[in-house]
């Protein structure tokens, strides 16, 4: 059965990481849904989120093939575990239906960071259903431009993602 | 530099040595020679000149100029199958460095030890499009284990011991070093580091205990074992201890390509080669196993055919030291993930715990042996002689065995003959045969036997090849005769690309495309000669053995010309996406 895995990484801050975990999704075939990537408070590691889908097989391989790239020192499958996901998405929306727009921001708790004759963009934070949700909502006042960041995920409770 | 003694502030200056600088083409001569590298398959270029004069200005390290970058990856590879240790090449940056792609690919796919290094244009030239500039760190990104681009001296010695560490470490593999020339240029101190520590790289060794007791219960519970043995025996060295625990079980032997001479061909228990060309009755007894015991296969497309009809009755036992290898085609029942040899030790002491048990347990499995007879009687491979007839180039190859009384080396291109080879000789050592199984490398046969050669001055090492695949590297000759390496060539001439033919004759209607190479066949003689070499002609069967006597008589390299049956078939043969059983037979 097919489903979405969201999965933590943790590599080697150094040049070429990216290409390296990028090419071996593209290499094998498999497909990444989505990839965000930042330094941690460690500035030698990195910290990769990457939401793919698959069967239990292709993301056991996924995860196996990730563990076995050298610069990659721990691969943690969050989907079975208690965790938070978090995504952020600028949406630009044409100004006619300005009150309406605004109004549909303060319900979602989304903020306008742009509000002029030109345009309006609003910036919204949640999990994946809560920007579908907003998204479903602008819709019929006409988006013309639609920025995400990419989830990123973090467990629940005491346990952390640490490297070697 | 001032000259004026210097004034000594304590005792901890006195005792440490002075740090030592040096270039980095220094550096990248004194690592190598402490991690015991003796000798580098190369060709010089442009941004390797601090490389070649710092190579010049020393005779700690040989230097083998090959004609060809890619002879330089295989005979590197050739080099490191018989000795176990790193292979190492070393081309120009650009059209060098790219050339080494099918190497590093060759040893990716068959788990081969290696270490390239490429030169590289200066680092501020670096993405400019400058000459004989290529990214080669993204090119063979996925046809080598790891790789670096070195933009500081200070990271060179560092990278380079953690590019024989890699290499050489966990499942072996290719590791590329990418070094620009203002770095071979540049100082930095010589540290001589001695230990290697990487946060993301820890090959596990020992499979779980708990998995170990299970593997062992399921063989006893098991009616109709095969101990189906992989490339992963030769590269941790358990070949001795895979034999102790096949006899201890008395466990029929079924071995890959990769495999072969991992345990011993003509031992009872063998049953030679699975898969594809395997005998009969090895794919015959896999696929009614009641248990597979998968010592390092990675169970390839060429061993089990159609995956949904592969061993349907058998529980799976798969140890490997690479984790994504195991349940990657196959599900399997236990997964041991581990170094071959630990776990071997571990395996044989639990079994040895009872040998009542054991004792027992071989008795048992007798019918099961009785069975895997009837099939060999059924269908051996059979390739009878007629002495008046056309040379069959089966008959060759077992010639080439009997005149060695098989202490030789053997290495193979890609095609028929290795076919023939992998099916006759009986490899009963460890590390005598280097053939491109995964990658399947025309071209690779004749250097690798020069690097097997350099690696083992005093062994015989034959070659066997084709007429197409010698064609791919046969500019390595020129290699061969320059360092006086006495490799003997045996080509099985059969003016096709036989394979191919093979193929086409059976699945593509007899319509042969593009596979006749007659019109354009060289004089193998002559071209032998050429080069400084000597060539040799054969065409009849009772001048095999002459003609191999002479070969090995001489002291330098021969190139044989065995012109054979032109429309000889590889059989059995399991045809490509068939189930293992389904064979095409003699």
């Amino acid at each position: 059965m097919e489903r979405k895995h969201t999965i933590s990484v943790l590599v080697e801050n150094e040049f070429g990481v990216l290409a390296r975990v990028a090419g071996l999704f593209s290499s094998k075939g498999y497909n990444i849904d989505s990839l965000s990537v930042s330094e941690t408070t460690d500035p030698t590691l990195s910290r990769m989120t990457i939401v793919t889908h698959g069967s239990d097989q292709i993301v056991e391989q996924i995860i196996k093939q990730l563990n076995k790239l050298v610069n990659v020192i721990t691969v943690e499958d969050l989907t079975r575990e208690r965790h938070i996901t978090r995504e952020m998405c600028l949406i630009k929306v044409k100004p006619g239906a300005k009150a309406e727009v605004l109004k549909i921001a303060e319900r979602l708790g989304a903020r306008a960071l742009e509000n002029n004759a030109h345009a309006v963009v609003v910036e919204v934070t949640g999990d994946e259903e809560d920007l579908h949700k907003a998204l479903e909502a602008l819709k019929p006042h006409g988006i013309m431009e639609v920025v995400r960041t990419g989830m990123i995920a973090i467990q629940r409770g005491e346990h952390v993602l640490v490297g070697g | 530099m001032s000259t004026s003694p210097t004034k000594i502030q304590s005792n901890e200056i006195l005792t440490k040595p002075a740090p030592v600088k040096m270039t980095g083409a220094q550096i990248f001569l004194k690592t190598l020679e402490d991690l015991g590298v003796d000798t580098i398959f190369g060709y010089p270029g442009g941004v390797l000149l601090y490389v070649y004069d710092e190579i010049f200005k020393q005779d700690k390290i040989k230097h083998i100029l090959v004609r060809h970058e890619q002879g330089a990856t295989h005979m590197a590879d050739g080099y490191a199958r018989v000795t176990g240790r790193p292979g190492v090449c070393l081309a120009t940056s650009g059209p060098g460095a790219t050339n080494t792609v099918t190497g590093l690919a060759t040893a990716m796919m068959d788990s081969v030890p290696m270490v390239c290094f490429t030169g590289q244009v200066p680092v501020p030239l670096i993405g400019n499009d400058a000459f004989q500039e290529a990214d080669i760190v993204g090119i063979t990104r996925p046809c080598t284990k790891h790789n670096y681009l070195v933009k500081d001296v200070n990271d060179l010695e560092r990278i380079i011991h953690q590019a024989f560490y890699i290499a050489s470490t966990g499942r072996p593999g290719p590791v590329l070093v990418d070094i620009p020339k203002d770095v071979t240029l540049a100082t930095a101190e010589y540290k001589g580091i001695r230990k290697v520590d990487m946060r993301g790289y820890k090959p596990q060794v020992l499979p779980a205990s708990g998995n170990m007791e299970k593997a062992v219960e399921l063989i006893f519970e098991s009616e109709r074992p095969v101990l189906y043995m992989g490339g992963g025996i030769v590269a941790s060295g358990a070949s001795e201890l895979v034999k102790r625990f096949a006899e201890k079980l008395n466990l029929p032997v079924g071995i890959t390509l990769m495999g072969l001479g991992g345990f011993p061909g003509s031992h009872e228990l063998s049953m030679g080669m699975i898969g594809m060309h395997g005998g009969y009755w090895a794919n015959m007894a896999m696929n009614n196993a009641d248990l597979l015991v998968a010592l390092g296969p990675r169970f390839d497309d060429r061993v089990t055919g159609d995956l949904k009809k592969f061993a349907v009755r058998a529980k799976k036992i798969h140890l490997d030291i690479d984790a994504s290898s195991i349940g990657k085609n196959v599900a399997v029942d236990v997964a041991l993930v581990g170094d071959a040899k630990q776990a071997l030790e571990k395996l044989l002491a639990i079994v040895e715990r009872d040998p009542e048990r054991a004792r027992k347990y071989r008795e048992s499995i007798r019918a099961w042996h009785g069975q895997i007879k009837k099939w060999r009687e059924e269908h051996p491979i059979y390739y009878p002689q007629d002495m008046k007839g056309e040379l069959r180039p089966q008959y060759v190859i077992q010639k080439i065995y009997d005149v060695t009384a098989g202490e030789c080396i053997v290495t193979t291109d890609v095609g028929q003959h290795q076919m023939w080879t992998a099916q006759i000789f009986p490899f009963n050592k460890a590390r005598k045969w280097c053939t491109s199984g995964g990658l399947g490398t025309m071209g690779y046969g004749l250097p690798a036997a020069l690097g097997a050669q350099m690696a083992c001055p005093d062994e015989t090492v034959f070659c066997i090849s084709g007429d197409g695949s010698i064609q791919m590297n046969i500019q390595e000759l020129a290699t061969a005769v320059q360092y006086k390496l006495p490799v003997k060539t045996a080509i099985i001439n059969n003016f096709y690309l036989g394979m191919v033919r093979q193929w086409q004759e059976y699945f593509y209607g007899h319509r042969y495309s593009e596979s006749d190479l007659t019109a354009g066949m060289p004089d193998f003689v002559k071209l032998a000669e050429a080069y400084g070499a000597v060539g040799l002609k054969c065409s009849k069967p009772r001048d095999v053995e002459p003609v191999l006597r002479e070969a090995l008589k001489v002291k330098k390299p021969v190139l044989i010309d065995f012109q054979v049956a032109k429309e000889e078939n590889v059989l059995p043969m399991v045809p490509a996406g068939k189930a293992l059983d389904d064979m095409l037979l003699a």
